[in-house]
């Protein structure tokens, strides 16, 4: 038996972990992939609410895991466009240091 | 057993997402991110939740994370190289960060009662409880997914593409 309490902090603590990666990170790929992490912190919140939600009303819910679900397809379709997008920067500047790449910053 | 499979998957989880933070080389952080998304599958499995736990392995662990590696080996990622950041994120950054941590910690442990306890094998969300829910109360969103990827494949080409 264990607290779902304990998968949420689980979460709070991958979360908090990406979010100093992407603050740290200076290569545009791993900064990338901190926010993937982000993503799967979220995403096990959201199993772990589901299965909350499951014990609070006595039968299956499996509407967090839908949600879970929807967040996987959209994270492919955004990993694809994202690698693509950098793919094009490498090409225009030669460089994946987000520290070069910045034309609009104020 | 339950606590102690989650314990051992936490810990992997945590210190491979750790690894990722302190590795410099973008490919050791690409692999330390692989060992995060399969602990985390089987979580979602110690959770009861089946179908998700094999998209997990099978999307991020599988297609992202190769997806990623192969962007690495294309463009010759090397070391990463420590210049400054901006002053604002280690000001306001790091701190908020933290403070969302402390935050949502002190809340979830709290009121942990509330939560409720996960036991093994109980509720467990086979593929049929989810695909009926999916295909029956939300089939629009789920076929207008499908138009998504469509169009992400078809920016991920046109942006990707040599120019002449």
């Amino acid at each position: 038996m264990v607290p779902i309490a304990y998968y949420l902090v689980l979460s709070a603590v991958l979360f908090s972990i990406g979010v100093a990666a992407f603050l740290i990170k200076r290569n545009i790929i791993t900064v990338f992939m901190s926010i993937e992490l982000m993503l799967n912190a979220v995403n096990l919140a959201f199993i772990a609410f589901s299965r909350q939600w499951s014990q609070i009303t006595g039968h299956l819910q499996v509407n967090g895991q839908i949600f879970v679900f929807f967040v996987m397809v959209v994270a492919a379709a955004e990993a694809a466009v994202g690698l693509a997008i950098i793919i094009a920067v490498f090409r225009a500047r030669n460089t994946l240091n987000v520290d070069s790449i910045d034309l609009m910053k104020l | 057993m339950h606590l102690a499979l989650f314990i051992f998957f936490a810990v992997l989880c945590v210190a491979g997402a750790l690894n990722l933070l302190l590795q410099r080389h973008p490919i050791n952080s690409a692999l330390s991110l692989i060992v995060v998304m399969s602990s985390l599958s089987v979580l979602y499995l110690l959770l009861g939740a089946e179908f998700i736990a094999a998209a997990q392995v099978i999307v991020y662990s599988g297609a992202i994370m190769v997806l990623f590696t192969f962007v690495i080996m294309l463009l010759n990622a090397g070391k990463e190289v420590r210049t400054h950041g901006s002053r604002l994120a280690y000001v306001a950054g790091f701190p908020g960060a933290a403070a969302l941590l402390g935050l949502l910690a002190f809340v979830f442990i709290s009121r942990r009662g509330d939560f409720g306890q996960a036991r093994l094998g109980e509720y467990l969300a086979t593929t049929s409880d989810l695909s009926r829910v999916l295909f029956k109360d939300l089939l629009l969103p789920f076929e207008v997914t499908s138009v998504l990827i469509l169009v992400a494949i078809l920016g991920a080409v046109a942006l990707a593409r040599k120019e002449h």
